[in-house]
């Protein structure tokens, strides 16, 4: 089996709103994915799903060769969840919540287990009412982490952590990578993603905008190009692919995208030229043409750098 | 003083979340109106009166429950049997402050709001106004009830008064309480047993002599029955109970001004760094989450058992004039009057232990809306086995309690008889035979959270029902079709009855249909629905 999970056409409405609008989603055995999305694109919605525990209006999903509904109890032996809003019990010790998900799925790794309480500096006596956010949050992920199984499906993992224990949590997974282990993260934080992900799923209003390698993202996107002429560079706005072109003294500036480049290119050696930097497109920047609802892709081009 | 900005605001914000809850205020406020009417009915004559008032004073089971009579006169006697209300009333201004500070601090939300424009002790105050003033009300309300029904208003009001300052103490106490823990289950427990300690000692203290006995003037619960409306009306009695609610109302602002938001003065306590090997299952976890209100619910079945069952005996001594002696006779002679009551008893036993059923079923409702069932879910565990772990509690809970119950009644009731042998199994059979029917209840609850889930505290809604039908129905002299509809209508009279298994059985099949329908509604639905 090479495919984790695949997901084709889902639908899923809550009363008036539809939160999946035939979403798709497909991750390989052994790779990190990244699923991204804005608030309310229904990467929850999609991760419940693919857990049994909200049945889809439409489509069909699979999951470790099962199907995630019929197969639930089966298929959860062999995966971990963390969820996006983590609650405890209150009378809990952070310790016995770690333990008793780890004995309810394949089983727990002890050495694992302390290893993790270390690395994520979590005190494990700790009642569940008297965890912060991010602790309750270290708590659902060192029970995920230390717990035998394929995959993790992880919905913004990191959300309530500092940026240390970010740091902590990038490494882990990184090393777990190395282990074979699927993990589906859903997440906000692009830098996580791009340290992370083999490839990445982009969603946005329940449907599946961009997916692929992050290479292969990026060839969607565009380069901004800064360049000094030595004679004027008429046409260049009319060429396929050149957008928000501003030109003034001899000094041009335009976005172009990646199949575009080498006419663009060529027109402006035509013209001569004295000075040229280009900036490579981001993740950032394709993250905010999806993420903008408003704005048809290439209108709100990005202003971000890195 | 900008520490109570905002008291206005939140006072109204409690206002509106409590709306429904408040009616606990006028409830209180007019059961005294039922016992004048009883007692005009069942002792007309100053004599019979006389009569009632010694054999109360000398039955140990009514000084415990009640006190002791101050005198004969009607509202004498009314507001002696008025004599458990402070408790009552004490207890429900406790939860209420609690319920608006600690429980809202320990869901984060005293944070939000003590991000906004909130002063530091805005939240207690406004708590504390509240329940004061919930309990003014309830006095004056009492008072005026009592004055319709034509007593003195001056008594009337004092006794309005008394169980209010009752409720003034406790709500201080909760008020302190609440600075201590950090999780509002821990102060709940401190108050109630501090309530419990007073009215312990208040029985302890009535018990010990006619005279005023050193420890009645250790427990509130004692001060505010010792204003003795109706008669002397001694007033000053409540400046005890307004100094002891101010002292502890100055503590409470103390303790809270030395505190952080969400932390306790006591030490949060540690659990253990790793799970026990048996907490692998639902059923050990759901065991985790239950005990606690499990182990509280038969506790106070047991009190109540020992309190109403002690007072089995005294029932047939209280009957007097040759009329009531005729209708005993009929009823079966003493002994007769004591099944009846013991009956009776055991019926309301049924109607409280339902609201148990209901509540322990809710907890898989709560589960989910916390959003701590999904996880689980999505671990091995199916749903069928998570909703499970639940309702072993909502059937086999309700077993507990009401045994718990049955045996303290028959206990008591056997020693005081010198029959221990025989009671014991009569009073605990009369007690479990309830079963069914508070199973239906579970089971209305069960399909509510299977099958609509965002109604699911309708329950309490058919709770209510039952409740009404049984309380009020009888007087009321509602048709029996309508009172077939409450399961507990369908429960033998025992001890004393005869009981055939047929309505039992039925009842169990209807419960247990009403179950399956729910379990397979939430096999299909999505979770968590919130
Ligand atoms: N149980 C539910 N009932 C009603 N509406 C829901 C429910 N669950 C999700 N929705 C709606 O479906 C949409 C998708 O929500 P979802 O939680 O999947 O988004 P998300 O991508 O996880 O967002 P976020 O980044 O904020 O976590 C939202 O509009 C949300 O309000
Ligand atoms: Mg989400």
């Amino acid at each position: 089996m090479t495919e984790a999970i695949r997901a084709e056409g889902l639908v899923k409405a809550f009363g008036r709103t539809r939160a999946l609008d035939g979403l798709d989603l497909t991750v390989r055995t052994g790779e990190v994915h990244g699923f991204l999305g804005p608030n309310g694109a229904g990467k929850s919605t999609t991760i419940r799903v693919l857990l049994g525990l909200v049945r889809a209006d439409a489509g069909t999903a699979r999951l470790l060769g099962g199907d995630p509904w019929r197969d639930a109890t089966a298929l959860h032996r062999r995966l971990a969840y963390v969820p996006g809003d983590v609650t405890l019990w209150p009378n809990l010790s952070g310790g016995e919540v770690i333990d008793l998900l780890g004995r309810l799925r394949g089983g727990l790794d002890k050495r694992r287990r302390a290893d993790l309480l270390e690395r994520f500096d979590l005190d494990p006596r700790k009642k569940g009412r008297a965890y912060s956010k991010g602790n309750r949050q270290k708590v659902a992920l060192v029970a995920a982490l230390a717990s035998d199984v394929e995959l993790l499906i992880l919905d913004e993992p990191t959300s309530g952590l500092d940026p240390l224990m970010e740091e902590a949590f990038r490494e882990v997974i990184g090393e777990d990578r190395g282990n074979g282990r699927t993990v589906l993260l859903s997440s906000h934080i692009l830098a996580e993603v791009e340290a992370l992900c083999d490839r990445v799923t982009i969603i946005r209003e329940g449907r599946t905008v961009e997916t692929g390698t992050l290479a292969e993202l990026r060839h969607l996107t565009r380069v901004s190009i800064q360049a000094e002429l030595a004679g004027p560079a008429d046409g260049l706005a009319a060429l396929p692919g050149v957008h928000d072109l501003q030109a003034q003294d001899g000094r041009v500036r335009f976005d172009v995208e990646t199949g575009a480049l080498g006419a663009a290119l060529r027109h402006l050696t035509d013209a001569g030229v004295r000075g040229l930097t280009s900036q490579p497109p981001t993740l950032e920047e394709l993250f905010l043409r999806h993420y903008d609802r408003t704005g048809t892709p290439g209108e709100k081009h990005a202003e971000v750098s890195r | 003083m900008t520490t109570l900005t905002g008291t206005g605001k939140l006072v109204r914000l409690i206002l509106r979340r409590d709306r429904l809850l408040m009616l606990w205020i006028p409830f209180v406020a007019l059961v005294p109106i039922s016992y004048v009417a009883s007692i005009n009915e069942i002792y007309p004559t100053a004599a019979a009166r006389q009569q009632y008032a010694d054999a109360s004073m000398n039955s140990a089971g009514f000084v415990a429950l009640y006190g002791r009579p101050f005198g004969s006169g009607l509202g004498e006697l009314v507001a002696w049997r008025a004599g458990f209300l402070p408790l009552i009333v004490g207890l429900f201004s406790l939860l209420t402050v609690i319920r608006h500070t600690r429980t809202e601090e320990e869901a984060g939300r005293r944070e939000l709001l003590g991000a906004t424009v909130v002063g530091r002790h805005s939240g207690l105050a406004a708590a504390l106004t509240v329940a004061s003033g919930a309990n003014l009300v309830l006095a004056l309300l009492m008072g005026a009830a009592l004055a319709g029904q034509g007593l003195p208003v001056a008594g009337s009001l004092a006794l309005g008064v008394g169980c209010a300052a009752a409720g003034w103490v406790f709500a201080a106490v909760g008020g302190l309480t609440a600075q201590l823990t950090e999780g509002a289950g821990g102060a709940r427990g401190i108050a109630v047993v501090a309530l419990g300690a007073a009215y312990v000692l208040r029985i302890a203290g009535d018990l010990a002599g006619q005279g005023e006995g050193v420890l009645s003037w250790l427990s509130p619960i004692s001060w505010v029955l010792r204003i003795h409306p109706y008669g002397e009306g001694s007033l000053w009695v409540l400046a005890l109970a307004a100094g002891l609610t101010a002292v502890l109302a100055v503590a409470a602002v103390a303790l809270s001004a030395r505190r952080d938001v969400g932390a306790g003065l006591l030490p949060a306590r540690l659990g253990p760094a790793t799970a026990a090997p048996g907490l692998r299952t639902p059923l050990s976890l759901a065991w985790r989450l239950h005990r606690s209100l499990l182990a509280g619910w038969m506790a106070g079945f047991a009190v109540l058992g020992v309190v109403l069952g002690g007072l089995a005996d005294s029932i047939g001594d209280l009957v007097h004039d040759n009329q009531m002696q005729d209708i005993l006779a009929r009823m079966g002679g003493k002994g007769g009057l004591i099944d009846a009551y013991l009956a009776g008893i055991m019926g309301l036993f049924g109607l409280i232990a339902a609201g148990y059923a209901i509540q322990a079923t809710l907890r898989l409702r709560s589960e989910e809306s916390a959003l701590r069932a999904e996880p689980l879910l999505a671990t091995s565990v199916g749903r069928l086995r998570w909703a499970g772990s639940h309702i072993a509690f909502s059937v086999l809970g309700p077993v507990a309690v009401l045994a718990a119950a049955g045996l303290a009644a028959g206990l008591t009731h056997g020693l005081n008889t010198g029959d221990v042998g025989r009671q014991v199994p009569r009073v605990l059979a009369g007690a479990l035979v309830q079963l069914p029917a508070v199973w239906v209840l579970a089971a209305i609850a069960i399909a509510l959270s299977g099958l609509l889930p965002r109604l699911a505290p309708a329950a309490w809604v058919a709770l209510a029902a039952c409740l009404f039908f049984g309380l009020v129905g009888p007087v009321a002299q509602l048709g029996q079709g309508l009172m077939d509809v409450s399961p507990f209508t369908h429960i033998p009279k025992a001890p004393g009855g005869a009981v055939s298994a047929t309505p039992l059985v039925w009842l169990v099949l209807i419960a247990a249909a009403i179950a399956a329908t729910g379990l397979a509604g939430l096999r299909r639905r999505d979770i968590p629905t919130l």
